[in-house]
C-alpha cells in the first residue's frame, strides 16, 4: 500500500529524476553523532519500503548553515534544540519537530583508561591533552554546560569542528580524553568511556523534522515515522542512545 | 563560445556572493574583531614560516631534482607532488601517523624529549609546509631546467668552485622563478585548512587559522566569516595581479 502510494507519488511529481520506478531517494541531514544510528535505520527502509536514503552527516551547525543558505534536503536531524529553532524560526520546517532521541556525554579515553581518568575534575589535571568540540557545535555547547555545573575550567588543546573529530583525536592517541556523547563511545572499539556523574552531565535532545520544500514528503514523513517507532527506537537504543 | 561564458560566470559567482552579501558597513568593525585579528595574525605569521621553510628545504630540493634523471627522478618528483594532488585532510592523516604521539617519529620525540607536535603552532606550520612547498619546488625546477648551464660553465672555467657559482650565478639567474614559487606557496599555505584542522587542531591563537575562522564563524557570525572570506580573496587577487607577468601577462 505504502509502496503503491509512493509510485503514484514519483509518478505525479515527475521530480525523481534518475530513479527506478517505485524507487524514491531522500535526503537527510543528520547530526554527525547520528551516522551509526541513521545508517542502521537507512538499511533498513532500503529493504522494507523501497525508499533509498542519502546522509548529510555534518556537526549540525554546519547543516544549519547549509539549510539556512537553501540547500536541498528531505529531513533534518539535529544534536539540539537550539539548532533546529533556527531552522524552524526560518520557516523550513514543516509542522513542529518531535525530539526522537537523548544522549548523555561521557569521557572518552584511550583502551584501558592508561590515565585513570575518573570524572571531569580529572580533566584540569596537567600535562594532561584534553581535546573539546568547539562551543558552536552542540557537543562542545553541551560540553561547556557540564563543565560549569562542576565548576570546572579546562584548558583544551583544541575545539574541534565536529564531535567526530574528538573521538578520533582520542582513539588515535593524540588527545588523553574528550567529552563526547556516550553513544559516540558505545559504538566505538577503539576508545573507552569514563561516565560522568549525573548531576554534572547534560542531556541532549535530538529533534527531527521535515523540510517545508520537500519533494518527497511521503517518503520524508515515513522515515520520521520510522525512527519514531518502536523499531527505530531499537537501533537507536542498540547505537546508545535513550530513546524517547 | 557560449560555454566559455558559462566556465567564466562559474568562477565570477561566487565572487561576486561574496561582494554583494558583504556586509561593508561593519566590514572594519569585523576585521578589527579581537578574534578576527587574531585569526590573521595567527595565518600571516604560519604562512610566512611555511614559505620560509619550503625556501629553505625547497631550493634544495629543487636543485637535486633538475641535476637527476631516469627513476630516480621520477619517483623523487611523484614525491615532492604528492601534496598537490592528495586532499588536504588525507595529508593531515598522515602527518599525524608520522608526527603525532604515537607517530612514526613522532613516538621517539614524545619519548626522548617530551615534544607533543600535534595542537601546537609548529604542526599548523607544518601542515602549511606540507601542501605549499610544491609550488615552490616545482617552480624552482623549471626555472633551473630552462636555464643556461653556458653561465654557470663560464663561471667555473673562471676558477668558481661549486658553492660561489651557486650563490654568484645559479641563485640570481633564478631570482624569477624563486620568487613566483615563494608567491604561490605563500598563497597555497595562507588557504590551508584540511591539513590544519587533522594534525593541528583548532585553537584561537595557536592553531586557529583565518580559514579555520570562516568556517567556526560561518554559522555563529555569518558577517565574520564574510569579512575572512574577502580578505583571503583580496590577498589571492593581489598575488594574482603582482605575478600578471607570470600568470596573466603574454607568454
Amino acid at each position: 500500500m505504502i509502496l503503491a502510494t509512493a509510485m503514484v507519488l514519483c509518478a505525479c511529481g515527475g521530480q525523481g529524476s534518475g530513479s527506478l520506478p517505485g524507487e524514491s531517494d531522500i535526503t537527510v541531514f543528520a547530526a554527525a553523532s547520528l551516522q551509526q544510528a541513521f545508517d542502521k535505520v537507512g538499511a533498513r527502509l532500503k529493504t522494507t519500503n523501497n525508499t533509498k536514503t542519502t546522509f548529510n552527516y555534518a556537526g549540525t551547525q554546519t547543516l544549519t548553515a547549509q539549510l539556512q543558505q537553501g540547500a536541498q534536503a528531505d529531513v533534518f536531524a539535529s544534536a539540539d534544540i537550539a539548532h533546529m529553532n533556527t531552522v524552524e524560526g526560518a520557516g523550513l520546517i514543516a509542522g513542529p519537530s518531535k525530539i526522537f532521541a537523548q544522549n548523555w556525554l561521557e569521557i572518552v579515553v584511550a583502551k584501558g583508561n592508561p590515565k585513570g581518568i575518573n570524572g571531569l575534575s580529572d580533566l584540569t589535571r596537567s600535562g594532561l591533552v584534553v581535546v573539546l568540540a568547539d562551543p558552536s557545535v552542540p557537543a562542545g555547547k553541551y560540553a561547556q554546560q557540564a563543565l560549569s555545573k562542576a565548576h570546572i575550567t579546562v584548558r583544551p588543546a583544541s575545539l574541534e569542528l565536529q564531535v567526530s573529530g574528538v573521538l578520533s583525536k582520542v582513539a588515535l592517541g593524540e588527545a588523553d580524553a574528550g567529552i563526547v556523547y556516550a553513544s559516540d563511545i558505545f559504538t566505538s572499539t577503539r576508545v573507552d568511556g569514563v561516565p560522568i556523574a549525573v548531576d554534572q552531565n547534560v542531556i541532549a535532545d535530538y529533534p527531527i523534522g521535515a523540510l517545508k520544500h520537500s519533494a518527497h514528503a511521503a517518503e520524508a514523513r515515513g522515515f520520521i515515522d520510522f525512527v519514531l517507532s518502536p523499531e527505530g527506537q531499537g537501533i537507536l537504543k542498540s547505537s546508545g542512545f535513550l530513546g524517547v | 563560445m557560449a560555454l566559455a561564458g558559462l566556465g567564466l560566470l562559474f568562477f565570477l559567482l561566487p565572487l561576486a556572493g561574496l561582494i554583494v552579501r558583504a556586509p561593508w558597513d561593519q566590514a572594519l568593525a569585523g576585521i578589527t574583531a579581537p578574534e578576527t585579528a587574531t585569526a590573521l595574525g595567527l595565518s600571516l605569521f604560519c604562512s610566512l614560516a611555511a614559505t620560509a621553510a619550503a625556501l629553505g628545504l625547497g631550493i634544495p630540493l629543487a636543485l637535486v631534482l633538475s641535476r637527476t634523471t631516469g627513476n630516480v627522478r621520477s619517483v623523487m618528483r611523484a614525491l615532492t607532488t604528492l601534496p598537490m594532488v592528495l586532499p588536504p585532510v588525507v595529508g593531515g592523516v598522515a602527518l599525524l601517523l608520522a608526527f603525532g604521539r604515537r607517530g612514526l617519529v613522532g613516538s621517539f620525540l614524545y619519548q626522548a624529549f617530551g615534544v607533543q607536535l600535534p595542537f601546537t603552532t609548529a604542526a599548523a606550520v607544518m601542515a602549511e609546509t606540507f601542501v605549499a612547498m610544491p609550488f615552490l619546488v616545482i617552480a624552482v625546477e623549471g626555472g633551473l631546467r630552462s636555464l643556461d648551464p653556458r653561465y654557470e660553465e663560464a663561471a667555473r672555467a673562471l676558477g668558481a668552485r661549486g658553492w660561489m657559482v651557486f650563490a654568484r650565478v645559479t641563485l640570481p639567474l633564478l631570482r624569477p622563478a624563486i620568487f613566483s614559487g615563494a608567491v604561490l606557496c605563500w598563497a597555497r599555505a595562507l588557504g590551508e585548512f584540511g591539513a590544519t584542522i587533522t594534525f593541528a587542531g583548532n585553537f584561537p591563537g595557536t592553531t586557529q587559522t583565518v580559514p579555520l575562522a570562516v568556517y567556526i564563524a560561518l554559522e555563529t557570525r555569518p558577517e565574520s566569516a564574510i569579512v575572512l572570506s574577502l580578505i583571503l580573496l583580496a590577498v589571492s587577487l593581489a598575488v594574482l595581479v603582482g605575478m600578471r607577468d607570470q600568470w596573466l601577462g603574454e607568454p
